[in-house]
């Protein structure tokens, strides 16, 4: 199988991904052109005059380019995490909310909208965020107790999701009206409205920080390939590896699912599609994926934005329905393997 | 039982090889328990440097848990492995991994590799975080690849290849680890006897000192400098093929009647039926 450059690839993917942020801001009811955005950008680091309007460069500045951002960072995230969760668990099926950080995360943000705990969006993010952290917390002992081999992982995550799910839909029946469900459902399905700038630098920094993380063991993923046992004889510390690394994709995952929601399938679907481009060595895969996932993103929620204008679809849905029919192909090709 | 009882140095069961100090890998009077039950029961094992050393015994008798032993997968219950001396632990996974090799019975894998990625593995140990693939680590893989006839497949996927072939590769990658010592547990399970004579006929060509779980006897008479037989996680016949497999051993070990005809080091076993007379 002949194999693009990744290098290219990462550069390509880099140029497309800046285009696509330009392009996708001027998407919308106000009408305004990739090249006054270059060039605001240019006045805001102060070459030359903005050519827009002061509404316009806060319809730009304020609005549109934080949830462009935020769209960028979490596809670029959730690939990253799903690339990672698939090798370190060695399954195809496997997505960044395999181990109930999703789950957690909507139980705390329900039980902040619907219980009145605190007050708030920044609340909502921290609520969802405590849960996050309880689920991968929970999941992490229940598997450490059974053994930590990676099935009993993945076996704790399903638990997990179970047993938050069933908390979430009793908590929203036990006392919501009509409004607040409509609410809490539109956050389960992932929604980049009402993000602001201290989400995109927030999400930014951990992707940063978990990005470099999984850089630094591109190896020790490849050595994953053939199991716990041959990643041990080839030199990997099989516990501590498990450790750091499913901490740092649960910590992004969490970051990312409670300024959003859970977006689905992103993490599922890309990374499948970029190791048909790269191939499943990690160094070359991982950067590739985020890019992709950025990109992705990026569209999709132009997508969910404007398709149905003024309504908005909420962007979870969206990436499924384009997510669905491709990961029937996934499967499809998976046929026969193993 | 008497064959057994000389083979037996001491009262742990101990079988002990090159007494020399500085004897890069070696196992002593190692005990494994796995799920409260022993499965290795004082073991030592020290193969002199460039020899193959087979390891037989019926199933459950200790041999996979030794190599893991040896490889430092598995830590000891009591009893040490070391390396120059050192216990594994200290030595530290990375460079044990740099020095110790090791193929499995087996090897599955849902991702989507190329021979060369397979072989590449084998670098894994000599790499650094964030430090692209290495002049070095390309000539290893290279040499690793022609030293196995694997050279002109580099490229072609390794879910497209079969049983005996995987194996290869895996030598391979084994190889590309540049190690002084190869464990295989026993590589040759389900190959065509074509591939097993290959696959060993490559595995004792190799400059390494090699440790080798067998299930047949021929095989392990065939090829083999040493034999050391397990039975119980405890070592009770060691020795060259012509010492060690006699009708009496193959009896008391396995249960059966065997005949064993040929000249000197090298046996040939035959089992015999229920019927079949003794000579």
């Amino acid at each position: 199988m002949s194999r693009a450059r990744p290098a290219l690839l990462l550069a390509g993917g880099l140029v497309a991904l800046a285009l696509s942020v330009s392009v996708t801001v001027t998407v919308g009811p106000a009408a305004i052109t990739p090249a006054e955005v270059w060039a605001s950008l240019g006045a805001r680091l102060g070459i030359g005059e903005s050519p827009l309007t002061p509404i316009q460069d806060g319809i730009v500045w304020d609005l549109r380019m934080p949830r462009t951002l935020i769209a960028a960072v979490c596809g670029a995230g959730l690939a990253l995490c799903g690339a990672v969760m698939q090798s370190l668990l060695r399954n195809p099926l496997a997505d960044p909310f395999v181990l109930g950080v999703s789950s957690g995360a909507s139980t705390g943000a329900v039980a902040v909208i619907v219980l009145g705990w605190g007050a708030g969006v920044v609340s909502l993010s921290a609520g969802a965020f405590v849960g996050a952290l309880l689920s991968f917390g929970m999941v992490m002992l229940l598997s450490h107790s059974l053994g930590g081999s990676m099935d009993r992982v993945v076996l704790s995550g399903v638990a997990a999701m179970q047993l938050f799910s069933a908390l979430t839909s009793f908590t929203v029946l036990l006392s919501a009206d009509a409004e607040t469900t409509q609410g809490v459902l539109f956050w389960l399905l992932g929604s980049f409205s009402n993000v602001g700038w201290a989400d995109v630098v927030l999400c930014a920094a951990v992707l940063a920080v978990v990005m470099a993380v999984c850089l630094a063991h591109t190896t020790t993923l490849d050595a994953f390939a053939f199991g716990e046992e041959a990643a041990a004889s080839l030199g990997v510390r099989v516990a501590r590896a498990r450790l750091v690394l499913l901490t740092a994709t649960a910590l992004l995952t969490a970051a990312l699912v409670s300024s959003v929601g859970a977006v689905g399938f992103v993490g599922l679907i890309l990374p499948h599609a970029t190791r048909m481009l790269t191939g499943a060595m990690h160094a070359r895969l991982l950067p590739v994926a985020a890019v992709i996932g950025a990109v992705f993103l990026v569209w999709v929620d132009t997508l969910a934005r404007t398709a149905l204008d003024p309504q908005e679809i909420p962007v979870g849905v969206v990436t499924s329905l384009v997510g669905v029919p491709a990961f029937i192909a996934v499967l499809y090709r998976s046929r026969g393997k193993s | 039982m008497s064959d057994i009882a000389t083979a037996v140095e001491d009262g742990t069961g101990a079988v002990s090889g090159s007494p020399s100090q500085g004897g890069h890998l070696r196992a002593d009077g190692v005990v494994r328990r796995i799920g409260g039950r022993v499965v290795l029961d004082g073991v030592t094992l020290a193969p002199h440097p460039g020899e193959t050393v087979g390891l037989l015994g019926p199933n459950g008798s200790g041999k996979s848990t030794l190599l893991r032993l040896l490889a430092g997968v598995l830590g000891p219950t009591a009893g040490r492995v070391t390396f120059d001396g050192d216990p594994l632990p200290r030595v530290g996974r990375r460079a044990v991994a740099r020095r110790v090799a090791v193929v499995q019975q087996e090897s599955h894998t849902q991702t989507e590799m190329s021979v060369r990625d397979v072989v590449g593995l084998g670098r894994i140990p000599h790499r650094r975080a964030w430090t692209p693939v290495t002049p070095d680590d390309r000539r290893a893989v290279d040499t690793a690849l022609e030293r196995t006839g694997l050279a002109d497949r580099a490229g072609q996927s390794w879910h497209t290849l079969s049983g005996g072939e995987r194996q290869r590769v895996q030598i391979a990658r084994a190889l590309a680890q540049e190690p002084g010592e190869l464990l295989l547990d026993e590589p040759t399970n389900h190959l065509d006897i074509q591939y097993q004579l290959d696959l060993l006929e490559l595995a004792v060509s190799l400059p390494v000192t090699t440790v080798i779980a067998l299930h047949d006897l021929n095989l392990a008479a065939m090829y083999c400098d040493r034999l050391v037989v397990l039975r119980d996680g405890r070592a009770v016949a060691e020795g060259t093929p012509g010492q060690v497999l006699t009708p009496a051993l193959i009896r008391d070990v396995y249960g059966v009647r065997a005949e064993v005809t040929g000249e000197g080091d090298r046996p040939v076993v035959r089992f015999l039926r229920r019927g079949d007379p003794e000579i």
